[in-house]
């Protein structure tokens, strides 16, 4: 199933040098980057041709271009720490002169003279927004990625694939805008039809106003990353292998056993990443949140009722008004998410490298 | 046991029609349908617990339920299961084209509105609450001109980042490069504006600027080129990888230097993916709202000069429009927002085409 070349370690690299010039051949190139190689002595970076080539310069065109190659290569590195370092030296500022406990503290009032805020009901607003998202997003988005695949006549499936993947790239401001004047309307009724006969329910319970809530920011999101995890995933199911369907149906398996038993085993680690991603996305979402959502200040895990609030969202609403220290706290909360997600996407992509499969696709 | 073989064995020769399994008639399905749907009408409306909308959704479910008791019934367990999953796959489907067939929809018909010369032509400097001009023609320059300069820092950075990756990494170091940048495609574009924000607003730029934060358009490009490296990388980084080796191994044998195969042979050969992969960048770049509020100020005025002053971009246009209290505000808005998606769709199109007659990635 891995789509990697495997070459072995020293298919390229020669395993007993003849001459001190022939050590490295022409061709060892990056596809064995993997490979174990000798770490080089400058002096052997020729090219084949013999030991008659002329030794390595010092300073060459050949040392400047990887040196800059380097380089560029290590500033990914120094942005994020450079992310980390100058958040934390922004946000530290504005921590000390907290008066309330910045974890617990429902509120968000850094720009008084005593200066009181706390991350923890935009944390737990952040993470419930999300997974709402989610939830949603995920078995649909699952739905039409097997539709696209499996079910709908190629051409079909084809356009519209292309089309998903247009919409997947509408920026998230059109998607708030939507939400905010046209979405909020369905929303609002079937909040209130919800509140009528389920109110029993504390998620649903409450007496309004309905519309601006979890509900709406959630749906919207799940929206917006609908097209991202349909489009990812419905790559990984047309890569699975042609053979393993056929040999599915020939032993009597009808369409759903097939799907279940070749199809999703072999898209499962390119699933795990199109739903990682998508979490990512969810969870640093701003303006579509900041435009759906009703902000309030308070853990409520009341879904319909006006409110709900989100780092991200908090940020770009809060932004306008805020002083020196109200840019500290905005700075540190949003340190706070750069953390979730690093986490997030750290254990995402260690999933994904350990299961090599995948590594490719996963842009 | 031997009866049942020999029972086996005087069964006349299997017509056609016995070889294949019962299964429902073609009516049976649309049938049922029509079934649930007057079933959940008499419930639904009945008692009074809901409108049409719930008609339909009470339907689907008794639609679903009514097949697989069907199919159970008349072609078993397994084939009732496929029956009940492929109905689900295509609601799923019917279901997710709505909400997307109404974004687009509602995009076009409130966007028309306004998508007048004057729109293009102005800009909101002394447009008051109760003028019905006013156009976004400051935004779009700002636009422009931070995704250009993000695309001028981006693209050398990221083509050299993926060749270090591709072409000279080896060990430990190259995976841990390569490793962020994977996870630095997943930094929420707040926190790349809030970067930029406490390192170049709030530190670097009062050096230049008397002491004051310098909002600018050129933070925002910077924030816009934290955003759009790791894409760049990584679509460069796939592009060098379908180079054929036998192409580097010509020209090495050839006596050519390894730096000047990757600049005259790899980098020419990968030199369409690598377009596409930036113009998906720069399509990503150009929509994204969050960076460029906290960063480059958002000025109402033309303003042609991106390291000085308050700046705007078409996205934030649509928020800040979206968020203004005059009655003309929401339909400048959706103009704006047909714009950039105009703009970015046509971007994104032009990179899936040009993508589709690359050699490479075929």
């Amino acid at each position: 199933m891995g789509e990697t070349p495997q070459r072995s370690a020293h298919a390229g690299t020669g395993g007993n040098p003849v001459t001190e010039g022939h050590e490295r051949p022409a061709g060892a190139s990056a596809r064995v980057a993997e490979a174990p190689l000798r770490t080089r002595t400058p002096d052997e970076n020729g090219m084949g041709g013999g030991g008659a080539l002329p030794r390595a310069k010092a300073f060459g065109a050949e040392r400047a271009f990887r040196a800059l190659a380097l380089a560029a290569g290590t500033a990914v590195l120094v942005i994020i720490a450079a992310i980390a370092v100058f958040l934390i030296a922004k946000a530290v500022p504005a921590l000390r002169a907290n008066t309330e406990n910045f974890w617990t503290y429902e509120g968000w009032s850094p720009n008084d003279s005593q200066p009181k805020f706390g991350i923890g009901t935009l944390a737990f607003g952040t993470v419930l927004t999300a997974a709402l998202a989610l939830l949603v997003a995920v078995p649909v988005a699952l739905g039409i990625a097997l539709y696209l695949s499996h079910y709908a006549p190629r051409r079909v499936g084809t356009t519209l694939g292309f089309l998903i993947d247009l919409l997947a790239a509408v920026p998230s401001v059109v998607f708030g805008l939507w939400g905010r004047d046209v979405f909020v309307n369905p929303v609002r009724d079937f909040s209130a039809w919800l509140n009528e006969y389920f109110g029993w329910i504390p998620l649903f319970g409450g007496d309004g106003p309905f519309g601006r809530s979890i509900m709406l920011g959630s749906l919207v999101l799940a929206i917006m990353v609908l097209p991202i995890i349909t489009s990812l995933s419905r790559e990984v199911f047309l890569q699975t292998p042609t053979m393993n369907e056929e040999a599915a149906l020939a032993l009597g398996a009808t369409r759903w056993e097939m799907l279940r038993t070749a199809v999703l085993p072999y898209g499962k680690p390119g699933i795990i990443a199109a739903v990682m991603l998508g979490l990512g996305r969810a969870l640093g979402e701003t303006i579509a949140l900041a435009m759906t959502l009703g902000i309030t200040f308070g853990i409520s895990f009341n879904l319909i009722q006006n409110g709900g609030n989100t780092i991200a969202a908090n940020i770009a609403n809060a932004f306008g008004e805020a002083n020196a220290n109200g840019r500290g706290a905005l700075i540190a909360s949003g340190l706070v998410l750069f953390a979730i997600t690093l986490i997030v996407n750290i254990t995402a992509r260690a999933i994904i490298y350990r299961r090599r499969e995948f590594t490719e696709s996963a842009a | 046991m031997t009866t049942t073989l020999t029972s086996h064995r005087s069964r006349p020769p299997a017509q056609p029609s016995t070889l294949k399994a019962k299964r429902l008639p073609a009516y049976a399905s649309p049938a049922i349908a029509v079934a649930a749907l007057l079933v959940a009408a008499a419930l639904v409306l009945g008692t009074g617990v809901g409108g049409p909308v719930l008609v339909v959704v009470v339907g689907a479910l008794l639609y679903l339920a009514g097949l697989f008791a069907a199919a159970t019934r008349v072609e078993g367990r397994r084939s009732a299961r496929d029956r009940a999953w492929s109905a689900l796959i295509h609601s799923a489907f019917v279901l997710a084209v709505l909400p997307l067939a109404s974004v687009v929809w509602t995009l076009v018909s409130k966007g028309v509105e306004r998508l007048d010369g004057n729109f293009f032509g102005t800009s909101m400097n002394n447009i008051g609450a109760r003028d019905p001009q006013g156009g976004a023609y400051h935004a779009i320059v700002g636009t422009l001109q931070q995704v250009g300069i993000a695309t001028l820092i981006t693209v050398p950075l990221g083509i050299l980042c993926a060749i270090y990756i591709v072409e000279y990494g080896r060990g430990r170091f190259a995976f841990t490069i390569r490793f962020f940048v994977d996870v630095m495609t997943g930094i929420p574009s707040i926190v790349s504006g809030l970067f930029i924000l406490a390192f170049w607003v709030l530190i670097v730029s009062p050096v230049f600027n008397d002491g004051r934060p310098g909002f600018s358009g050129f933070a925002a490009a910077l924030a816009l080129a934290v955003l759009m490296l790791p894409t760049v990388v990584r679509s460069t980084e796939e592009m060098l990888r379908l180079v054929p080796a036998p192409l580097r191994e010509g020209a090495y044998a050839l006596g050519v230097a390894k730096w000047k195969t990757i600049l005259r042979v790899v980098l020419p050969t990968a030199l369409p993916g690598i377009v596409t992969g930036v113009m998906l960048a720069v399509a990503r770049a150009a929509g994204e709202t969050a960076p460029v509020l906290l960063v480059a100020g958002g000025g109402a005025a033309i303003n042609f000069n991106p390291f000085e002053n308050n700046q705007s971009s078409l996205a934030l246009y649509v928020y800040q429009q979206a968020g203004d209290a005059s009655k003309y505000a929401p339909a400048r808005a959706w103009t704006a927002a047909l714009t950039l998606v105009a703009l970015v769709l046509i971007l994104t199109i032009a990179a899936k085409l040009l993508a589709r007659r690359n050699r490479l990635s075929r």
